[in-house]
């Protein structure tokens, strides 16, 4: 957000804005709080499960009664922060990115695990891997809570509904413990998608090799709000009004920033 | 000049649009994986029925012993609401039996082992759902030990205490009095092992397996049922298999 852009002489007023700014702005800190209490919940609840299932680990720690309280309440409490979040435009606006699968997404998944995720074609802001990762945790989640409720309430149902529940219960926890592992793989080889999430900011440089269509997008916002500038440079006649433009330079900031003016 | 704006702006509607535009594979799939669940949960009775007798068959052979650890696998589950696994030595071991006896008296395992001695083979059945075909447990019967201190007349229940100092459990006077009510020391030919409640625990066969609690170190005789650990938060007292706790296994006794 240049402010003296305004004050600047006219052909500092068309000068093009350099493409190569090094940041662009990835995830809010809505977004990054949401990431950060949803990833620590499901932790304690993996964590938990683990020590009330694994023979070696309960003989480990014992106190069936704390881990089984500590369980339930983390895994009900997993979508509070998602729900909060949708209060956020900028969340709501990439849960639409995450849902939708355009063209580039088309078995881009399967190319990405026989090739590697770098030759598996370019990707939208979010990688159509990430998007089924999105769905498939959101969907368990979910599944988990309704059969985990079951099992916390007994008297509510009967006996084959939570036989059913716990071998759904059983099994699915198994599926979202490889769905997290991989999760937190593909974090691990990948220092700047961790510092994306922890700081909102990514370099354009890896936005361009790891999510090339998003990078192109801002590119074309960037070129556009010049274009923009210049039109309306022109049609006033070369005498920018400094504290208009200003104030409107600060907007398109903004909206480039989130990426989400849509 | 105007007319290039106005086509970037729309450029930028398209690009916009583009992030968001595509089918909504994402609900699809969460809606996919709720359904499944939910049918999950209506056949899994019987998924996990036909799943224990493919498991059973692949763990007998598994020599890791990682199909274990499997939802289903077979074999006991570890539960404890202790910190930590209580240790006693066979020689450290005391069982007292006190409360409305007339000859409250304190055992040693050597002194439990010199009594007459009983062995069973049946079933262990969890409240869970687990179940062990074929367990032995071998030790004294209650009956005896109650006949030998001499249950006063009023007395009319058995409390038992562990030396996890955390878990407790219940029987009526009737129930322990039964020919398969045990003071267990011994567990499929070997002696009780520490996870498994040694080197002495209680052995209910016909009740669900809460009622055979480890870790025993007192009996005590009272005048009425005193609800043992996990009664207290909502299991049954009386615990048959296949006639409490809303479940229909069958009976193990």
């Amino acid at each position: 957000m240049t402010s003296k852009h305004g004050s600047a002489s006219p052909t500092g007023a068309t000068m093009p804005r350099p493409l190569d700014r090094t940041e662009l702005t990835r995830f809010t800190v809505v977004e990054r709080w949401v990431h950060r209490t949803t990833s620590t919940l499901m932790m304690v609840a993996i964590v938990t499960a683990a020590f009330l299932y694994l023979p070696q680990l309960a003989e480990l720690v014992g106190r069936r009664r704390l881990l089984v309280t500590v369980h339930e309440w983390s895994g009900i409490l997993l979508p509070v922060p998602l729900a909060a979040g949708l209060f956020f435009r900028s969340l709501r606006a990439d849960l639409r990115r995450l849902n939708r699968f355009g063209a580039e997404d088309h078995g881009w998944a399967w190319r990405a695990m026989r090739r590697g995720t770098g030759l598996a074609g370019a990707a939208g802001k979010f990688n159509a891997g990430q998007k089924w990762y999105a769905a498939l945790i959101a969907g368990a989640v979910l599944v988990m809570m309704g059969t985990g409720l079951v099992m916390w309430f007994p008297n509510l149902t009967s006996l084959d509904w939570r036989t059913g529940s716990t071998f759904v219960h059983d099994w699915l926890a198994l599926i979202i413990g490889v769905l997290v592992i991989g999760h937190i793989r593909m974090a691990l080889k990948d220092p700047e998608a961790r510092h994306g999430m922890r700081t909102g900011r990514v370099s354009r440089a890896w936005a361009r090799r790891e999510h090339e269509l998003w990078a192109r997008e801002l590119d074309a916002q960037e070129l556009d709000a010049q274009a923009q500038d210049q039109a309306r440079t022109r049609d006033r006649g070369q005498g920018p009004d400094a504290g208009r433009d200003g104030g409107r330079t600060e907007e398109q900031g903004r909206g480039r920033g989130s990426a989400d003016d849509s | 000049m105007l007319v290039k704006a106005a086509a970037e702006w729309c450029n930028r509607g398209m690009a916009d649009r583009g992030g968001t535009a595509g089918k909504p594979v994402g609900r699809r799939v969460v809606l996919g994986v709720a359904a499944l669940g939910a049918a999950g949960v209506a056949f899994g009775a019987k998924a996990q029925n036909v799943l224990d007798g493919v498991l059973a068959t692949v763990s007998s052979k598994d020599p890791t012993g990682l199909t274990g650890l499997l939802p289903g696998g077979g074999g006991f589950r570890f539960y404890s609401v202790a910190d930590s696994i209580p240790h006693r030595s066979d020689t450290a071991y005391r069982l007292t039996v006190d409360g409305l006896v007339e000859r409250p008296a304190t055992y040693t395992l050597a002194e439990l082992k010199a009594m007459p001695q009983t062995s069973l083979v049946k079933d262990v059945q969890c409240v869970t759902g687990w179940r062990v075909p074929k367990t032995q447990f071998g030790g004294v019967l209650l009956s005896q030990l109650l006949a030998a201190a001499g249950v006063k007349p009023e007395g009319k229940a058995l409390r038992f205490t562990c030396f996890d100092g955390v878990y407790s459990e219940s029987l009526t006077l009737d129930e322990a009095m039964r020919p398969d009510m045990m003071v267990a020391h011994q567990m499929n030919g070997t002696p009780v092992s520490d996870a498994h409640g040694g080197p002495v625990r209680l052995y209910a066969a016909p009740m669900y397996f809460y009622k055979s609690a480890k870790w025993l170190s007192g009996i005590t005789v009272t005048d009425r049922v005193m609800p043992g650990y996990w009664e207290q938060y909502g299991y049954d007292v009386e615990a048959w298999v296949g006639k409490s706790n809303g479940r229909n296994d069958a009976p193990t006794s």
